[in-house]
């Protein structure tokens, strides 16, 4: 039994059976990322402080322009493989896989980078906010957090830990999120003891981190699972395009618009999160 | 080729229970149930018990009439009385004035009385001066009411003075703090007097609903929303939680007493001497 | 004529290998084959839901007296902690946190895992696929795997009743802060299963969505132009975009609850959480609210996709059993449309109550009241339908006629509900229950057992018995209506639903003024017609598994004498289902046309009608 319009578009909608159903997958995609963004908006009328800055531009920018640059490979590598020129996609198509590759690691280097990144608050109030050294002697894991409140040490922690940050002192909660250009970070060692409250800046934070975490790597599973549909066709289906070249080019084409939708929400993304 | 059965009695069967049960039933249901709400004892709630009757007519009228439709048309054109089909059926356009009447009648409900009561409700507030103010707090699974005491100012609150003993975050240096009183579970109000709930709670949603006042207004913490009715009949009346907010939500009783402006200032002055000394928070 | 068989097809369509049983009925492809995996399924959830509803109904009627048997039984598997102890000293009194999870699992899995996998999944994908003259799904292994989901995330559902605090307790609307609240020291907790389980029923119904709208749009047979489409696949088209579109919020906000469950976010958690005393730790800064939006952006949309494909059902029987067309087919189609539409504007009527000023209020009851409009046309149009009718009276169409007065009890009671004023008297009371309950239960229930009574014969080659058929359905009419009628009085007189006492703690006493001794009291009447109830479906389920094999064998292809493609198959259909390509020459339902030789003129007859024997044209 063959089902019909699986390769051939079907005359009269004019689209064959996967590109409708690619459509109307990335509507429902668009539903879901749609109702995170509602979600960001409401959270952010209703906070009190919201970070601008806060996050690298720089690191942003250069996997927006990865992210780009694999789009137009996508096309390219779409557009080769119509003309028949194998050989070509393959290497647009391999650019499209290391550009995943890179943006997923500058991502993976952000998330780590706020993971190690805290606030600490002092029993006499003062503020520290910075990262997380290899100087500390107080046992801290990474997501039981907050590591300290109301001065509650760990479990396994001793009264004589040191807390070593490279960081700075803020003068208030506004200034954490929007830190000077000009301030500059140190060592701090901080006696365990002295410390009320601890935390890093992950999803638990504050509702900011917590819809960049869920926003980011929600984007960033579409990444990776957009990335291994790619490199299977890329590479363990290749033997597709020898017995049926027009099934192929579908299946590609189909890959490229989720990869494209993939890479407007990022658009999105960016500038809602890194600079607004 | 024709499975379908012979139709015996079956379809007499069908219509006589149909008959027995429903249209009696509903049609009585009908002019009854809103009879069945517990008298109004409120100024406000009239609006509501108003608009509950006419959109029960409508409804009442809808019914009946297309169940009669109904159950003729399934006497007169069944298989025996009617063996062959007609291609066409209805030919006039009867149905779309019914259409156009049903979408009338809402429009006028909507206008007329929806929005008016609900307006009235959510917007129209009384005066605080002429109101008796009060602040509900609801938790897991009590209804907390704070009262303001004589002179009607009630103490600051802040998230920062939250601590065991003080749940409700209540600044205790407040000059007025000496004159608040609280109360748990049993509120007492004025009669023919506006009554202003600010309404909120200390952990889950909750809902203060007290029927016979027609006022029910969810709980949600991290808000404080305003509520106001006004008892116009001495007594007392049953507070519920009307959402579902834990293991404990049937239980979450509380009452209303309204008694009269004097019986009210008396106990107002009763409580206020004691309030502060017995200690805010809950109880 | 004879039926066709499975057997004589055999010879044209294929030569392949029969596959084994694993291939065949577990990890099949074919479309009838997963549409009867999910109707069984589907089937058997509704069963428990229902089991769940019969205990609840002992504590509503007799609170806190010891469940009768199952009480023990409960006890053993359930523990201490779940179940009590009576006055007397009896084991198997439930428990408030029971009853609690089982209202929750009630509602989630009548709704989730009984009404739409039955509705939609079973029988979207048996009929649909026949009714638009297609071979399969357009994506038959998404189509497996949809229901490997669904069928995983049941499992994962009924699992969380054995761990340890049992399962999500905090209603089938999980509003937080309760459902991160409750069980908060236990992780994973019951809420943590709800979220995890609705994550794959979400993704199942979405892999079914995508597959069913290209479906309907790519595998139309020849000639099967939009406006020839049955009614039904009307109803399954505009249900497979409301979840398509509906469902990603809720997924959303599903992940957002996981967040704030187990990673402490405070998504929907304001700041200054006090809880037994206790300030939270958490970040606060969230809006209790913005769950109630995401939940109730898909909640309405679904519970029409709880309606539509049930209407489809109805006016696929009426037809056949008025012996004519449809009136008013059009007005259905574009009423359809419209309540696809703005099922998407309405669903704040569910929050009233949540400190909505008027502005806001005043839209979502404008468009509540207009989304009731197509409803009244759709209704009408069936109405109206019944005039001039031949009505033969068999069980589907009993079924389906019942649906009528039932659908418009419960469609009429949604309008004080929808205006706000009159919904604060009525909200959360046992209003609300009757109303979408006589939608649902008297309704859509209705309509699916009307479909299955209806293509039975189909799917097996066999009616199911016509005399148990009717016994089951008088005892369900009776039943159905004596369990939800009095709800009303009770929601009324302001009986608050979710009550584990059934309202007892409100009763009046004491000169305050509170429920009445009556509408308490009739608590004990609802409670035994609901186990009447359930012994009214025995019939049902004996004749379900019995007539499989030995019912009455139909003796044509189309036993009904019905107009539409999925009669013009072998019986029960092959794999790839029609022998010849099929041509669509006219409308879903030529019945009775004057001057036909039959009352019926099925949708692929040729214009000139050529002896049927000669075959169907075959399309090169
Ligand atoms: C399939 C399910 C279904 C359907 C179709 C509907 C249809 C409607 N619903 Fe309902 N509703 C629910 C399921 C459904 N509902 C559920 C599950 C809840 C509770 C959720 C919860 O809190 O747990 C709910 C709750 C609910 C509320 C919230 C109540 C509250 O919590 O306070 C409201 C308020 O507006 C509402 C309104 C409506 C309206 C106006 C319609 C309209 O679309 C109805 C239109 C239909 C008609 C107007 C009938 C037309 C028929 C005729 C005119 C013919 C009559 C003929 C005869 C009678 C013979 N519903
Ligand atoms: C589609 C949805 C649906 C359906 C069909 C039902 C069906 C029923 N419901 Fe339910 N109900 C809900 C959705 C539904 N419910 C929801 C969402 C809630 C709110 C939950 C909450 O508070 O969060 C609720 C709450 C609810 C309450 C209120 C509880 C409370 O507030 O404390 C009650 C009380 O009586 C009730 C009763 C019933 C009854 C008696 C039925 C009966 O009509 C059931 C009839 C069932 C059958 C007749 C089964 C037939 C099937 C078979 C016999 C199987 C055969 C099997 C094979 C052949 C294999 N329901
Ligand atoms: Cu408080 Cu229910
Ligand atoms: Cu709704």
């Amino acid at each position: 039994m063959e089902i019909p319009y699986a390769v051939k578009p079907r005359p009269d909608t004019g689209l064959y059976n996967a590109k409708v159903g690619i459509w109307l997958f990335l509507a429902s995609e668009v539903m879901l990322f749609g109702a995170l963004f509602c979600s960001y908006i409401l959270l952010r009328v209703n906070a009190t402080d919201w970070p601008h800055h806060w996050l690298n531009i720089w690191l942003g920018m250069t996997n927006t322009i990865v992210l780009i640059l694999s789009s137009v490979t996508v096309v390219l590598s779409w557009s080769e493989l119509k003309m028949g020129r194998f050989n070509r996609y393959r290497f647009y198509q391999a650019i499209t896989i290391i550009c995943a590759l890179v943006f997923l690691g500058i991502k993976s280097f952000e998330y780590h980078d706020k993971f190690i990144h805290y606030q600490v608050i002092l029993k006499d109030g003062t503020m520290i906010d910075g990262h997380l050294q290899k100087e500390t002697t107080m046992p801290v894991s990474w997501h039981e957090q907050p590591v300290i409140v109301d001065g509650k040490l760990p479990r396994g922690a001793k009264d004589t830990d040191m807390v070593t940050l490279d960081g700075w002192y803020p003068p208030n909660e506004g200034e954490v999120w929007n830190p000077p250009l000009n301030h500059e970070d140190k060592k701090i060692e901080i006696p365990a003891n002295k410390i009320k409250f601890m935390e890093n800046y992950g999803p638990w934070h504050t509702t900011y981190t917590a819809i960049y975490f869920t926003l980011t790597g929600l984007h960033a599973l579409h990444v990776i699972a957009g990335a291994i549909v790619i490199f299977a066709i890329w590479g363990p289906l290749a033997k597709v395009w020898e017995q049926d070249p027009e099934r192929y080019t579908n299946r590609v084409e189909v890959s490229g618009l989720f990869w494209h939708f993939v890479d407007l929400v990022w658009i999105f993304l960016f500038p809602v999160l890194y600079l607004l | 080729m024709q499975d379908s059965p012979k139709n015996g009695i079956n379809w007499k069967l069908f219509l006589l229970s149909g008959l027995i049960l429903i249209l009696p039933t509903w049609y009585g249901f009908y002019w009854i149930s809103p009879a069945h709400m517990p008298e109004n004892d409120s100024g406000q709630g009239a609006g509501v018990d108003q608009l509950i009757i006419y959109v029960h007519i409508l409804m009442a009228a809808l019914f009946v009439g297309w169940l009669g439709y109904f159950f003729y048309v399934l006497l007169r054109f069944n298989k025996k009385s009617n063996p062959k089909a007609d291609y066409t059926g209805v030919k006039n356009h009867a149905s779309n004035y019914v259409e156009g009447i049903v979408a009338i009648f809402e429009f006028v409900l909507l206008i007329g009385f929806a929005i008016p009561v609900w307006s009235r409700a959510v917007d129209k507030f009384p005066s605080d001066k002429d109101s008796t103010v009060i602040k509900v707090i609801a938790q897991q699974f009590q209804w907390n009411g704070w009262y303001p005491g004589p002179h009607g100012v009630f103490a600051a609150q802040d998230r920062k003075f939250v601590t065991g003993d003080n749940t409700f975050g209540l600044d205790k240096n407040d000059p007025h703090y000496k004159e608040n009183f609280f109360v748990a579970k049993d509120f007492v109000v004025p009669v023919n007097k506006p009554v202003i709930a600010y309404i909120s709670s200390l952990d889950v949603i909750h809902c203060f609903a007290c029927k016979p006042m027609r006022v029910t207004q969810d709980a949600i913490p991290g808000m404080v929303i305003p509520a106001h009715f006004t008892p116009i009949k001495i007594g007392t009346y049953q507070i519920n939680c009307a959402q579902l907010c834990g293991n404990g939500h049937y239980q979450m009783r509380g009452t209303l007493k309204v008694v009269s402006q004097t019986d009210y200032d008396k106990w107002v002055a009763a409580k206020s001497k004691a309030g502060a000394s017995a200690g805010g928070g809950y109880e | 004529m004879q039926p066709t068989t499975h057997a004589d097809t055999h010879a044209h369509t294929s030569n392949h290998e029969e596959p084994g049983f694993w291939q065949k009925y577990i990890f099949s492809t074919d479309h009838k084959i997963i549409g009867i995996q999910y109707g069984v399924t589907a089937l058997m959830f509704l069963f428990l839901g229902f089991c769940l509803m019969m205990i609840m109904r002992w504590q509503l009627a007799y609170p806190n007296h010891a469940v009768p048997v199952i009480g023990k039984l409960l006890y053993h598997v359930l523990g201490e902690d779940m179940v009590g102890k009576d006055a007397a000293g009896n084991v198997g009194v439930i428990m408030p946190d029971l009853y609690n999870s089982f209202g929750a699992m009630h509602g989630t899995i009548m709704v989730f895992l009984a009404i739409v996998p039955l509705a939609f999944g079973a029988f979207g994908n048996f009929v649909t696929p026949l009714q638009i003259g297609a071979p399969d799904m357009t994506f038959p292994r998404v189509n497996m795997v949809s229901y490997q989901f669904y069928f995983f995330g049941g499992v994962l559902m009924l699992s969380s009743f054995f761990i340890p605090g049992g399962a999500a307790k905090s209603g089938w609307t999980s509003y937080s802060p309760l459902a991160t609240v409750s069980d908060m020291g236990q992780h994973p907790n019951g809420q943590t299963f709800w979220i995890m389980g609705m994550v794959c029923l979400i993704s199942s119904s979405l892999l079914g969505a995508v597959n069913f709208i290209t479906t309907i749009i790519q595998l139309r047979a020849k000639g099967l132009s939009w406006m020839r489409l049955p009614f039904f696949v009307w109803a399954q088209f505009v249900t497979a975009f409301l979840l398509l579109l509906a469902f990603p919020p809720l997924e959303a906000a599903s992940v957002l609850q996981l967040m704030d469950n187990l990673l402490h976010t405070s998504f929907f958690l304001p700041t200054g959480l006090v809880v037994s005393g206790q300030a939270l730790h958490i970040s606060g800064g969230g809006s209790p609210l913005l769950w109630q939006h995401l939940f109730w952006f898909l909640g309405h949309p679904e519970v029409y996709v709880l309606i539509l494909p049930g209407m489809g059902i109805v006016t696929e029987i009426l037809a056949c059993n008025t012996r004519k067309p449809i009136w008013g087919y059009r007005s259905m189609v574009y009423a359809v449309l419209v309540i696809g539409f703005l099922s998407f504007i309405v669903w704040a009527h569910h929050m009233y109550l949540t400190g909505m000023g008027t502005r806001i209020a005043t839209f979502f009851q404008t468009t509540t009241m207009m989304i009731s409009i197509p409803s009244v046309v759709i209704l009408t149009a069936l109405f109206i339908s019944l005039w001039g009718a031949s009505i033969r009276f068999n069980t589907p169409m009993l079924f389906a006629l019942a649906f009528l007065p039932m659908f418009g009890i419960g469609g009429l009671t949604g309008l004080p509900l929808g205006f706000n004023a009159s919904d604060i008297h009525l909200h959360d009371t046992y209003y609300v229950i009757a109303h979408f309950h006589y939608i649902v239960a008297p309704g859509t229930i209705f309509a699916l057992f009307a479909g299955i009574y209806y293509w039975y014969p189909k799917a097996t080659g066999r009616f199911m018995n016509e005399f148990w058929g009717r016994v089951h359905f008088g005892l369900s009419f009776l039943f159905m209506n004596l369990i939800f009628m009095p709800m009303f009085y009770q929601g009324m007189e302001g009986l608050s639903r979710r009550m584990y006492d059934g309202g007892a703690t409100y009763e009046a006493a004491g000169g305050v003024v509170g429920l009445s001794k009556y509408v308490i009291g009739l608590n004990v009447p609802i409670s035994h017609a609901v186990w009447a109830l359930g012994l009214s479906q025995i019939p049902f389920i004996i004749n379900f598994f019995w007539s499989v094999n030995r019912g009455k064998k139909v003796t044509s292809d189309n036993p009904w004498d019905a107009t539409t493609l999925e009669w013009q198959t072998p019986t029960p259909p092959p794999h790839g289902n029609f022998v010849k390509q099929l041509e669509v020459f006219r409308g879903p339902y030529e019945y009775s046309v004057p001057g036909h030789s039959t009352d019926f003129t099925p949708q692929n007859e040729p214009e000139k009608p050529e002896p049927l024997t000669h075959g169907n044209p075959v399309r090169s």
